[in-house]
Order: C-alpha cells, then sequence, then structure tokens
C-alpha cells in the first residue's frame, strides 16, 4: 500500500499537523518508503496466532479505589503557557 | 594528582569510601571537564553546576558520618527524557520548550537516593526517535571515537547519544539511558562502553517521558560490566506507579561479576548473519565465541525464524504507540505554544513547529497504521507477528539454551550528517536491526566491547538472556570483557 498527497494531508489532520503543499509531497515519499519496508509482513502466516498484548505474562495491578494524590493544582499548572487562576486559557472553542 | 574523571565507579566508591578524594572534589572534575570540552561534543544540554556541588556536599557528610549509599558521591549524567524536578526535562525537543517537572522521575529518584549526584542533562535524538542523535532540536552530538588518522566526526549513535559520549569521553562516571529499538546498546557498541537495556518491566518507566510505552526501558551506559551492574543495582525497583513494574527483588548483580560460564549454553543464531555485514563484526562475533568456549561454555547453533521481521514490526508498534503518547503535546499543558485563529490551528502549528521530522513521520506512520480500514492490515498484524518473535526466544530458552550471542550492531560508527542514511528513512532504521528483536521479546540485553575494526573504531558484542536474568548476561559481559579488555578513545579535545 502506498499513501498519495491527499492521504498525507488526511493523517496530518487527523494527527493535527499543519502540512505545506511542498512539506507534504516531501513527506509522502519517505512515508512511502516506511510503508514500503513494513509490507514483508505479508509473507508471515498468522493464522491462529494471538497478537500481543503484554510482552511480559503478568496480572493487571489494582489498587483500592482511594485518592492518593492531588491538591497540586500550581504544579499542574505550572508549566504552561497560558493560565488564569489555575486554568489552563485556550483560543475561544465555543462561540 | 591523577585524574579523577578516569576513575570508574567502583574505584571512585573505594575512594570515596576510604576518604582518599571527596565527593566534591569528584564533582569538581567532572564540572571542569564538561566546562572545557561540552561545547565540542554537545554532549550536555544542560549543566547543574550548583546542584551537583549541593548533593556531592550532602554526599561527603553522609560519607563522614558512616552513612553512605551504593553511589554516595558518583557523578553521573541524566538523558534528557527523565524528568528532573526543576531541571531542563525536554527530551530534547521544541515542543517541551522551558519544561520544569514539578516531580522527579522514579529511576532518578533512585538514584538519588543512593547518593549519586547529577551533573546535568545529556542530549538524545528527539523523544528517543534516532539512531544518530541527529534529530534533537539541540543538535548532534560528536563521538569521541576517531578513525585512525581522520579528523572527520561520527556520530555517537542514538538515541542515547549524549549518554554514550559524555560516558566515554569522561564527561560524568555514568549516564541513565533509555532503550526502545537499541537505544542503549547501540551507542554503547559505537562508543566503547557497556550498556545494558534490562527486562521490560524491571526499571520503572513513570517519569520516563514515553516513546512507545510496549517497548520504553530505562537503563545504564557504563564504562565496564561492574559499573553497569552497579548502576541498574540502584536504577531498577519495584513501583506501584507502574503498572508494568515487575514484583520481584533487585538482585545484587554485581555478585555475578567473576562467576564461571562453565557449561552455560550460549546460542548463536544463524539469522543475525545478514547480507552485506562488514566482515570485521563477523570476525568479533567469531572472537566473542572462541572467548566464551575457551572460558568453558557450550556453543551451540540455533534458529531465531522471525527475525527479519522484528524492524519492519517494530515501524509499524512504535509509530502507533508514539502517535498515542506524543498527543499530549498540543500547546495547553506545557511547552511551546503557537497562537492559532482557532484552537484547531493553534494545536496544528504547535505541532508542525513543536516537531522536528523524524518525529512527525513516525506520529503520520501512527496515526495511519491506526486509522479505520488500516487498523486489521498493520496494528494487529504486527502484534501478531510480535508473538511469533516472543515465540522463537521462548523456544530457544525451552531449548536449554541460557544465553545469546550476538553482534551489537552492523557496523561501527558512522559520520556526522551521512548523506545516505539522511536519503532514506529505512537506511538509518537498519541501525537497530540486531536490538530490536529485545524490545519486541521484552529481553534484556546488554552490548558491551569486544574490539576495534580496521579504522580504529570500537565495535561490540550482543548478549541476550532469559526474561529477568540480568545476572547471567552481566556474568557473560565480563568473561568477554576480561578477554578483549576495555577500550578508550584518543583524547583530541
Amino acid at each position: 500500500m502506498s499513501v498519495d498527497l491527499d492521504t498525507v494531508k488526511r493523517v496530518a489532520r487527523l494527527a493535527r499537523i499543519a502540512v505545506s503543499e511542498e512539506e507534504a509531497t516531501v513527506m509522502a515519499g519517505k512515508l512511502n518508503s516506511i510503508l514500503g519496508f513494513v509490507e514483508q509482513l505479508n509473507e508471515v502466516d498468522v493464522s491462529g496466532v494471538e497478537p500481543m498484548t503484554s510482552v511480559i505474562p503478568m496480572e493487571m495491578k489494582k489498587r483500592a479505589d482511594k485518592v492518593t494524590d492531588g491538591s497540586k493544582a500550581d504544579d499542574i499548572v505550572a508549566n504552561a503557557p497560558a493560565t488564569e487562576e489555575n486554568f489552563f486559557l485556550v483560543p475561544k472553542v465555543v462561540e | 594528582m591523577t585524574d579523577l574523571t578516569r576513575l570508574t565507579i567502583s574505584q571512585a566508591r573505594e575512594k570515596l569510601r576510604a576518604g582518599e578524594i571527596s565527593a566534591v572534589e569528584l564533582t569538581d572534575a567532572y564540572l571542569a571537564a564538561i566546562d572545557a570540552a561540552n561545547d565540542k561534543f554537545n554532549a550536555y544540554v544542560a549543566v547543574t553546576h550548583d546542584k551537583a556541588r549541593d548533593m556531592a556536599r550532602a554526599s561527603d557528610a553522609r560519607l563522614a558520618a558512616g552513612q553512605g549509599g551504593a553511589l554516595e558521591g558518583i557523578p553521573l549524567g541524566v538523558k534528557d527524557l527523565f524528568a528532573t524536578e526543576g531541571v531542563h526535562t525536554q527530551a530534547c525537543s521544541h515542543v517541551l520548550d522551558g519544561f520544569r517537572p514539578r516531580y522527579e522521575s522514579t529511576v532518578t529518584s533512585n538514584l538519588w537516593a543512593d547518593g549519586a549526584v547529577m551533573l546535568g542533562k545529556l542530549n538524545m535524538d528527539e523523544f528517543a526517535m534516532g539512531s544518530s542523535n541527529e534529530t534533537s532540536w539541540y543538535g548532534p552530538v560528536k563521538n569521541p571515537w576517531r578513525a585512525t588518522g581522520s579528523n572527520a566526526d561520527r556520530v555517537p549513535g542514538g538515541s542515547s547519544g549524549g549518554s554514550a559520549a559524555a560516558v566515554a569521553a569522561f564527561l560524568c562516571a555514568g549516564a541513565t539511558a533509555t532503550d526502545t529499538g537499541g537505544s542503549i546498546r547501540q551507542p554503547a557498541a559505537f562508543t566503547g562502553t557497556v550498556g545494558i537495556k534490562p527486562s521490560y518491566g524491571r526499571c520503572s518507566r513513570w517519569g520516563i517521558i514515553a516513546y512507545a510505552s510496549s517497548l520504553d526501558q530505562a537503563g545504564p551506559i557504563a564504562r565496564d560490566v561492574r559499573d553497569a551492574a552497579i548502576l541498574l543495582k540502584s536504577m531498577a525497583s519495584v513501583d506501584e506507579k507502574d503498572t508494568t513494574s515487575v514484583d520481584r527483588p533487585v538482585p545484587d548483580y554485581e555478585a555475578a561479576l567473576g562467576q564461571s560460564v562453565k557449561g552455560l549454553k550460549v546460542g548463536i543464531p544463524k539469522e543475525y548473519r545478514v547480507e552485506g555485514m562488514p566482515q570485521e563484526v563477523e570476525a568479533l562475533w567469531q572472537q566473542g565465541i572462541a572467548w566464551l568456549k575457551e572460558a568453558g561454555a557450550e556453543i551451540v547453533d540455533i534458529s531465531l525464524p522471525h527475525t527479519g521481521y522484528a524492524l519492519p514490526t517494530y515501524y509499524i508498534i512504535s509509530p502507533a504507540e508514539a502517535s498515542s503518547n506524543l498527543a499530549r503535546y498540543d500547546g495547553v499543558r506545557y511547552g511551546l505554544r503557537v497562537p492559532g485563529k482557532d484552537i484547531v490551528e493553534m494545536y496544528e502549528s504547535t505541532r508542525a513547529a513543536g516537531f522536528g521530522d523524524e518525529v512527525k513521520r513516525r506520529i503520520m506512520i501512527g496515526t495511519y497504521v491506526l486509522s479505520a480500514g488500516y487498523y486489521d492490515a498493520y496494528y494487529l498484524k504486527a502484534q501478531k507477528v510480535r508473538t511469533l518473535i516472543k515465540k522463537d526466544f521462548d523456544d530457544a530458552f525451552a531449548a536449554g539454551v541460557d544465553v545469546i550471542l550476538t553482534p551489537a550492531t552492523p557496523s561501527a560508527a558512522f559520520g556526522i550528517a551521512d548523506k545516505e542514511m539522511a536519503s532514506d528513512p529505512v537506511k538509518m532504521y537498519l541501525n537497530d536491526i540486531f536490538t530490536v528483536t529485545v524490545n519486541m521479546a521484552g529481553l534484556p540485553g546488554i552490548s558491551v566491547p569486544a574490539g576495534l575494526d580496521g579504522q580504529g573504531l570500537p565495535l561490540g558484542l550482543q548478549l541476550i538472556g532469559r526474561p529477568f536474568d540480568e545476572e547471567t548476561l552481566f556474568r557473560t559481559a565480563h568473561v568477554i570483557e576480561q578477554a578483549a579488555g576495555t577500550f578508550q578513545p584518543q583524547k583530541w579535545w
């Protein structure tokens, strides 16, 4: 399978990365090189093989459903580019 | 006085405990070496002079009181992927500009709790995506090794290129690193250092900036096998903050050194003899086999039939996980923000400006293989092949093999800005052909320097072990080190 320019632009939109026409063209070439490389997996017969979900067999760890952390709003917003009173500020979303 | 930066961790540890040197003296020696040479290597992206001296003074006080920890007063460098409280933590990406976490990763917390001293943060490929350290926002790192009679700069490998270069150039006693497809073992091989990627789940991933969560593992890069064993003992732990951290005690890895390999069954997988591999790499592999045989190990030929599929599988699974993990960099909670007329334009512009080309490529591949209509053909298929890759190893170990010996990389360090590597991303990916299988199967793997090629550049051998049998790796790597010796670059800096 290979990707065309429209597919590159669609995937870039899904990934929320702005791309120019020129960037998309360069990207299409490199992505097709990678997709061509992974194509060889078609040779492998995987009928009856379970997909891997955990590389080390272990039971999911669980803990009591209790609050163990919190009251650190200042820490959480400390690195944000724009905040106001412990809220993250973003461009207007709802008109 | 002799150059304190030449001491290994085990040597420095003895001198610190005996009071022959102080932690402040040792730390100052490293800070002076960094200040004098870092411009040449670009290994550190942040140097924490004040913090290092404060930590060293505290170490001296504990040593004087007879309360020194296992790494008391040992100066270390930390890969920029580990969250360090109040200190530069950006995965060497522009998108994390100015990020200073309010928390400390579990691995680095463990090191500081044992008395280690932090010198600063080390350069790396952006978000650990690369095999040459050339994708860093902060620019490439130079390998302290050069070909005989040449001034040309070589890459230190990647993604932990800053860690490997700093250890090889005596700019830290040891360093933390991480390995998703070979990012500890390949740079270790390129710089004549020892690097171990432990079993998946051995080191907590908490506070390590995520790339591909089912593959990422932390480990040390060190000057010799003993130092690597000392560092891993401190880094490894059981951590309730990481649900994939495995609940088993951390052994004393150093105790495995010096134990005999007599009767050990060493597997030699025929699939690692790849087309176009330099004769020198093959010769080194044969030399490694001979050393282990002389030490009493039993050599057996084995087959790991799905080896060749590990790299293409990796380039589906790791970008898929990366596309999800890197969704969080959107200009809202931390790092870079590029304004836009609405929120979507702000996201898209921030990510376009913040990520480098290789990171964008992997996010795009990951988004594509997970998108509707392609999931089964790519991602699900890859996870099934991954099961087969792991089964190859399971079968070999079930047949009695204790450890597997392979070359660490298909070549020695290549030049910075290599045109062939830049022309096609897949060429760069092939660097990890021998290491990536180990991540796919969650196994421990160690890279140990074993010789120099015809140009005087270091080459490494890799040992792969059963899950959580790092001790056999240290024991066997030590035998190779005893036979091969250790390797240090000619000082040109």
